[in-house]
C-alpha cells in the first residue's frame, strides 16, 4: 500500500473542489471497490477525499411520481426502502443479487455506479492491461475469456460492468445527476457508462473532480410488470454471467411497451433497444420473445470462451418475457 | 490380531478401565468456545514485541532466471529490516528439493515462485516495499498446457508413490474384445484448490548461541514440519521447535512444510532475535502450497449383457511440476472397485514449468472415482440396469488386487439403507424426462472407498497429576476437525475417567512425536497411540496411581495390516436441479451413507462427512483453476473468481453410517472419516446432472454453459 492523504470534506462543493484541483485525489464513498483496487496495485490515488458526509443518503418522493435516490444511499438501504420495493421492485431484487449483505451495507449508489469493470486481468497488475496501463495491451483477447464482453467491445477491452443495480435503473430509465468543479448536470443513465472504444481506461463520462450526488427515477410505468433475473454459477455472491432487467406492459394480448437491458454482456449496462422495438405492438409469443432477443444479439462478436453467453442470454430474455406476460403468472 | 494387543479390542472401550462410554457420545469441540470468542489463538494471532512482518516477491515469468534485482528503493523505504534475493539470503544446508530451495539461486521453475522477500516492522511497510523491488529476468521459454501436442508423459516410481504406476491382471485385450456392452470414455478434472479459511502463516524466531528455530505455524503435523525445516537448515530436530495449537483448515495442503516455511525461517536467521511473521495472501495460495493436479482419465469397461464386468481398465495421465514430482494415483481405486477378471491400470505424468502440486482432500481417489463411477453411471444406460443393481453385481468377495479378504467391505448395505433414506426405489431411470416448473430434476449415485490407513510411528505419553488429571500428550493436530474432543474421549475410555480428568495436549514439537493428519488416518493413528500408552499406563501404575506416574508407548504394529483389504466405504445419492433456460445446476438434496468403522464422536464425524460432501459438490460445480498459458499462472486466483460453494448452495446434506467396528483395523476399530466424503460425490453431482438433462458432461466442472440448448 503506498500513503496517502485522507480528507472529510465540510460538503459537496468542498469535495469537488478537492478533487478537481488535484489530479492524484479520487472520491471515497464505502470503499468496497476503491479499496479492494488500492491493496491490488491496481489504483494508488494519492489523496481519498471521503463524500460520506456530503452527499445525501435519503429516498425522497420527486412532483410526479419518481423518486430522487441521494448518491450516499446505501445498497441495503436502498433495497429495502418502501418507496423502492413500491414502485421499483426490480431495482430492489437488482441490489440483493449483488455481492453480500456486509458489502452491501458499506456500497453506496453512487459508488455501485462507478464501480470499474471487472476482468481477470485487470485484476492482476503483472499482466498487460489498456485498462490499467494504456497502451499495454489486452490479456483477456486471447486470454481467459469466459467473462468477456459480446457486444460492444473494442480490440482494447472486452472487460465486462459488473453492477446489478446500475442494470435495473437503466432499465427504469434513471438519470444521474453531478456536481461539477463548474456547477450541475444531468446525464441520462443510458449515456452514463462508456464502451471502451480507444480509451478502456475511462468507464464512464464523469470528468475528473465530478461528483455523483443523486440518481432520479422517472414514476413508474403505469400497468408494467418487472423482474430481475441474475445467471450465475452459483446461488449467491458472484458476478453475473448475464443478468436481464424489464418491464413490460401488455394490453390486449399485444405488448404494449417494454423497456428492456442485460448485465454481463457488455463493458457498461445494455439497454436492448433493438429488442424493445421489435416487441413492441406484437402478440405476446415464446417466437416473438425470441425473434426480439435474437435481433439485440445480432451483432454479438464471441471468442474462444464466451461464445455461450448469446443463447444464455437469449434464452434469459425470454424466459424473463414469459414470466412477465403470464396470465397468471 | 491388533485387538489384542491393548484393552480396547472388540469388545469395545469397555474393556479398559472402570468407566466408559465416551466414545461414541457427541461430544461437544472442547475448544469451540475459545473459538467463536475469539481466543483460540490460530498460528499467526501469537503475538509478540518488536514482531517483524515479511512479505514476498514471486517470478513473474514461468521459466528463466533471475539475473539481477534492483532492491535500492525497496531498501530505502522507511521500517525495511531487511530485503532477502538470492545472493544475500542466507545459505541453506541441503538443496536437493527444489520446493525447500528457496533463494539460493536465481533459477525460476514457475510463475509464482518466491524470487525475493522485504522484512519490514509493519505489513504494509513490507508490501510495500515489494511492490518497489525490480526484477530483471532471462526468460526462457516455458511449457505449461498440457494439451499442447508432443507433450512428453513419463511413468512415476513406486518408489516415490509407494504403489506401482501399472498394474494388469488377465487378458485384457481379449476380454475387451470378447465384451457384449462396452464403455470407452475419456473424463477430465482441472486444476483445483484447496483454500482452506486460514491461509498458511508461520512466525519464525531464530535465536543464537547454540542455534535454535521456533516455528508458529499453521500445519497438519508440526513434527513433519520440523522434520523437514531442521534437514534444510542443517539443525538437529531437537533445535527445532514448532508449535500449532489451532488449525483453520488444510483439506492436505497443509500436510508438509512448504516454501514459506522456509523463507519465514531465512528471514529470522537473518535477524535473529526478531520474530518474523509471514502470512499468505489468497493469491501466494495459489501457487506456493500445493492444489490437486490436471487429471485425465480413459476408462474402457466391458461386461456382459447382464452388467457383469469382464474388463477394466483405467489409464491415468496427469500433470506435474519440474520443480518437484508429485503424482496423484487416481487410478488406484479402479485396482479394488469391482470385480473383474482381467483389469489394467495405468499412470503418466506431464512435466509442466508449474507450481508443485500437492495433497488435495482424497488425492487420487477424489479425481479417480469421479472417473470411474461415472463410467458405470454410463455402464448402467448401456446395459439397461439400475446403477445400484449394476454395483451389487459386481461386489468382489475379495479384494481384486491382492486376493486379501476385506476387513469389513459393507457397501451393500450403504447402498441399500443410503437407496432407502433417498427414495431410489421408485426411481424412473429415463433421462430428461422430469421437469418442475422451469428445471429439469434429476437423481443420481456413485460409490465411495478410501484405505482405512494407520501411519507408524506416534506416541503418546500419560501422567497423572496430583489433582488427579491425566495430561495426555501426543503432537497431534487439529485442523478444526475435531481431534481435540475426539482424543480426549478416546484417553478418557481408555483410562477408564471421565473426560473432565483429560487434559489433552497436542500441536506443539516438545510433545511427543505424532503422525501428519493425512490420509485420514489422525485419529486412528493417534488413537491407538493413545490406547497403548493408557494400557502402558495401566499395568505398569495400576488403578491407583501415584503423583507423577508416567508411561510411554507408540501406535502398535498391526499384523492384519498384510492379512486383510483395509478399505472403507460408501454410497452417495444427490438431486439436481437443471434450469432449462439458463443452465444453472443447484443441488437440493445430498445424501451419503459410509462405512468407516467404529465413529469416536458423531458431531464431528459428521460435519467431516457432510463438509467432505459439499466439497465433493464444490468439485463438481464449481471449482476451476484456470491456467492461462501464456503466462502460466491460474488467472482467477482468488475467491471471487475461484468458485466454492455459498451457503446458499448448499441444500439438505444428510450423512449417516453403519454402526460397526473394524476389528482388523486398530485396537479402536475405528478408521478414519476425513476425505471418503468427498470421495464419489461429484461424480453423484454429475450423474444427477445428466439424468436430469440427457447430457453427460465428463469434464469438471458442470457449468451452466454445458446445459444450454
Amino acid at each position: 500500500m503506498i500513503p496517502f492523504v485522507y480528507s472529510r470534506p465540510g460538503d459537496a462543493a468542498e469535495a469537488v473542489e478537492a478533487v478537481a484541483g488535484d489530479p492524484g485525489a479520487t472520491f471515497l464513498a464505502g470503499g468496497t471497490n476503491l479499496v479492494d483496487h488500492m491493496k491490488l496495485g491496481i489504483a494508488s490515488p494519492t489523496a481519498l477525499v471521503d463524500v460520506r458526509e456530503v452527499v445525501d443518503d435519503a429516498v425522497e418522493e420527486l412532483p410526479g411520481g419518481g423518486v430522487r435516490i441521494g448518491a450516499g444511499t446505501t445498497n441495503s438501504e436502498l433495497a429495502a426502502h418502501p418507496l423502492v420495493r413500491r414502485r421499483y421492485p426490480l431495482l430492489s431484487s437488482a441490489l440483493l443479487a449483488g455481492a453480500s449483505g456486509q458489502l452491501r451495507n458499506m456500497a453506496t449508489t453512487g459508488g455501485n455506479l462507478l464501480q470499474r469493470t471487472r476482468c481477470v486481468y485487470f485484476q492482476d497488475v503483472t499482466t498487460p492491461c489498456n485498462k490499467r496501463e494504456p497502451g499495454s495491451g489486452c490479456s483477456a483477447l486471447e486470454g481467459h475469456g469466459r467473462d468477456n464482453a459480446v457486444l460492444g467491445a473494442s480490440e482494447r477491452c472486452v472487460a465486462t460492468h459488473p453492477s446489478d443495480m446500475a442494470v435495473a435503473m437503466l432499465a427504469l430509465d434513471a438519470e444521474v445527476r453531478v456536481l461539477g468543479p463548474s456547477g450541475e448536470r444531468r446525464v441520462p443513465l443510458a449515456d452514463f457508462h462508456r464502451l471502451p472504444g480507444a480509451e478502456p481506461e475511462r468507464d464512464t463520462v464523469l470528468e475528473h473532480g465530478e461528483l455523483i450526488t443523486a440518481v432520479d427515477l422517472p414514476a413508474p410505468q403505469e400497468g408494467a410488470r418487472s423482474t430481475y433475473r441474475k445467471v450465475r454459477e452459483r446461488a449467491s455472491y458472484a458476478f453475473a454471467l448475464v443478468s436481464v432487467a424489464a418491464l413490460v406492459s401488455v394490453r390486449g394480448g399485444q405488448i404494449a411497451d417494454t423497456r428492456i437491458a442485460f448485465g454481463g454482456v457488455a463493458h457498461a449496462p445494455w439497454r436492448a433497444r433493438r429488442a424493445e422495438e421489435v416487441l413492441r405492438g406484437r402478440p405476446v409469443t415464446e417466437t416473438a420473445f425470441r425473434v426480439a432477443a435474437e435481433a439485440e444479439f445480432a451483432e454479438a462478436r464471441t471468442g474462444r470462451d464466451n461464445a455461450f453467453k448469446v443463447p444464455l442470454a437469449i434464452n434469459t430474455c425470454a424466459a424473463v418475457l414469459r414470466s412477465l406476460t403470464e396470465v397468471n403468472g | 490380531m491388533s485387538g489384542e494387543t491393548t484393552g480396547i479390542g472388540n469388545d469395545g472401550p469397555q474393556t479398559v478401565g472402570t468407566r466408559a462410554g465416551a466414545i461414541g457420545a457427541p461430544m461437544e469441540r472442547l475448544e469451540g468456545r475459545a473459538k467463536v470468542t475469539g481466543t483460540a489463538p490460530y498460528a499467526y494471532e501469537h503475538s509478540f514485541d518488536g514482531a517483524l512482518y515479511l512479505h514476498p516477491v514471486l517470478s513473474t515469468v514461468a521459466r528463466g532466471r533471475v539475473r539481477s534485482m534492483d532492491t535500492a528503493r525497496a531498501e530505502a523505504v522507511e521500517g525495511v529490516r531487511a530485503v532477502l534475493t538470492p545472493w544475500n539470503a542466507p545459505r541453506l544446508a541441503r538443496t536437493d528439493d527444489r520446493e525447500f530451495t528457496v533463494l539460493q539461486d536465481g533459477e525460476v521453475y514457475f510463475r509464482g515462485q518466491f524470487v525475493a522477500a522485504v522484512v519490514a516492522d509493519g505489513p504494509e511497510t513490507a508490501r510495500r516495499a515489494a511492490d518497489l523491488l525490480v526484477v530483471d529476468y532471462e526468460v526462457h521459454d516455458h511449457q505449461v498446457d498440457p494439451s499442447a501436442p508432443g507433450r512428453e508423459t513419463y511413468r512415476p516410481s513406486a518408489e516415490d508413490t509407494g504403489v506401482e504406476a501399472d498394474t494388469e491382471q488377465g487378458d485384457v485385450e481379449g476380454a475387451l474384445t470378447e465384451a457384449m456392452v462396452r464403455i470407452d470414455r475419456s473424463y477430465r478434472t482441472p486444476r483445483e484448490y484447496n483454500n482452506p479459511m486460514e491461509p498458511h502463516t508461520t512466525i519464525a524466531l531464530w535465536e543464537e548461541g547454540p542455534d535454535r528455530l521456533t516455528l508458529y505455524d499453521s500445519t497438519q503435523g508440526v513434527h513433519v514440519v520440523r522434520g523437514t525445516v531442521a534437514e534444510v537448515f542443517g539443525l538437529a530436530p531437537e533445535r527445532v521447535r514448532v508449535i500449532s495449537p489451532h488449525v483453520g483448515g488444510g483439506f492436505g495442503s497443509k500436510g508438509s512444510a512448504h516454501a514459506h516455511n522456509v523463507v519465514a525461517a531465512l528471514a529470522a536467521r537473518a535477524l535473529p532475535g526478531r520474530p518474523v511473521k509471514f502470512a499468505l495472501t489468497r493469491r501466494h495460495m495459489f501457487s506456493l502450497v500445493g492444489y490437486r493436479p490436471d487429471t485425465r482419465h480413459r476408462i474402457r469397461l466391458g461386461a456382459s449383457a447382464e452388467g457383469r464386468l469382464g474388463v477394466l481398465v483405467h489409464d491415468v495421465v496427469e500433470t506435474t511440476s519440474r520443480a518437484k514430482e508429485y503424482a496423484e494415483m487416481s487410478g488406484s481405486c479402479s485396482r479394488m472397485m469391482y470385480a473383474s477378471p482381467a483389469r489394467r491400470t495405468s499412470h503418466r505424468l506431464i512435466p509442466l514449468d508449474a507450481p508443485i502440486p500437492f495433497w488435495m482432500r482424497a488425492p487420487g481417489e477424489a479425481p479417480g472415482m469421479f472417473a470411474l463411477e461415472t463410467a458405470m453411471d454410463e455402464l448402467s444406460y448401456a446395459c439397461g440396469l439400475d446403477p445400484i443393481e449394476l454395483r451389487v453385481r459386481n461386489e468382489p468377495e475379495r479384494d481384486p488386487e491382492t486376493g486379501l479378504p476385506w476387513s469389513g467391505r459393507n457397501l451393500l448395505e450403504c447402498l441399500r439403507r443410503g437407496a432407502e433414506r433417498f427414495g431410489w426405489g421408485d426411481r424412473d431411470p429415463e433421462p430428461r424426462a422430469h421437469r418442475d416448473g422451469d428445471r429439469w430434476v434429476g437423481t443420481g449415485m456413485a460409490v465411495a472407498t478410501y484405505p482405512r490407513l494407520i501411519m507408524p510411528g506416534s506416541e503418546a505419553e500419560i501422567v497423572h497429576e496430583s489433582d488427579g488429571h491425566y495430561t495426555v500428550s501426543i503432537g497431534a493436530a487439529d485442523l478444526g476437525t475435531g481431534t481435540w474432543t475426539a482424543l480426549t474421549q478416546i484417553a478418557a475410555d481408555a483410562l477408564g475417567c471421565d473426560t473432565g480428568r483429560v487434559r489433552l495436549r497436542i500441536g506443539d514439537t516438545d510433545l511427543p512425536s505424532a503422525s501428519v493428519a493425512g490420509g485420514s488416518s489422525g485419529i486412528s493413528s493417534w488413537g491407538s497411540a493413545l490406547v497403548a500408552a493408557a494400557r502402558a499406563f495401566r499395568e505398569e501404575h495400576g488403578n491407583d496411581p501415584s503423583v507423577g506416574a508416567r508411561s510411554r508407548a507408540g501406535t502398535p504394529q498391526n499384523p492384519d495390516r498384510e492379512r486383510y483389504a483395509l478399505h472403507s466405504f460408501g454410497a452417495h445419492f444427490a438431486e439436481v436441479r437443471v434450469d432449462a433456460d439458463t443452465g444453472e445446476v443447484r443441488v437440493p438434496r445430498m445424501l451419503g451413507v459410509f462405512s468407516v468403522g467404529r465413529i469416536i464422536n458423531p458431531r464431528t464425524a459428521r460435519s467431516q462427512f457432510v463438509g467432505g460432501m459439499v466439497m465433493g459438490m464444490s468439485m463438481a460445480l464449481h471449482e476451476h483453476g484456470v491456467v492461462d498459458p501464456r503466462f502460466g499462472h491460474v488467472v482467477n486466483g482468488d475467491l471471487a473468481e475461484y468458485h466454492v460453494p455459498v451457503n446458499a448452495d448448499v441444500g439438505r446434506v444428510e450423512a449417516e453410517w453403519l454402526e460397526e467396528s473394524d476389528p482388523h483395523v486398530n485396537a479402536l476399530g475405528a478408521a478414519g472419516v476425513g476425505e471418503i466424503g468427498i470421495v464419489g460425490s461429484a461424480a453423484a453431482v454429475a450423474n444427477a446432472a445428466f439424468h436430469a438433462t440427457g447430457t453427460r458432461v465428463r469434464e469438471l466442472p458442470l457449468t451452466p454453459d454445458r446445459f444450454l440448448v
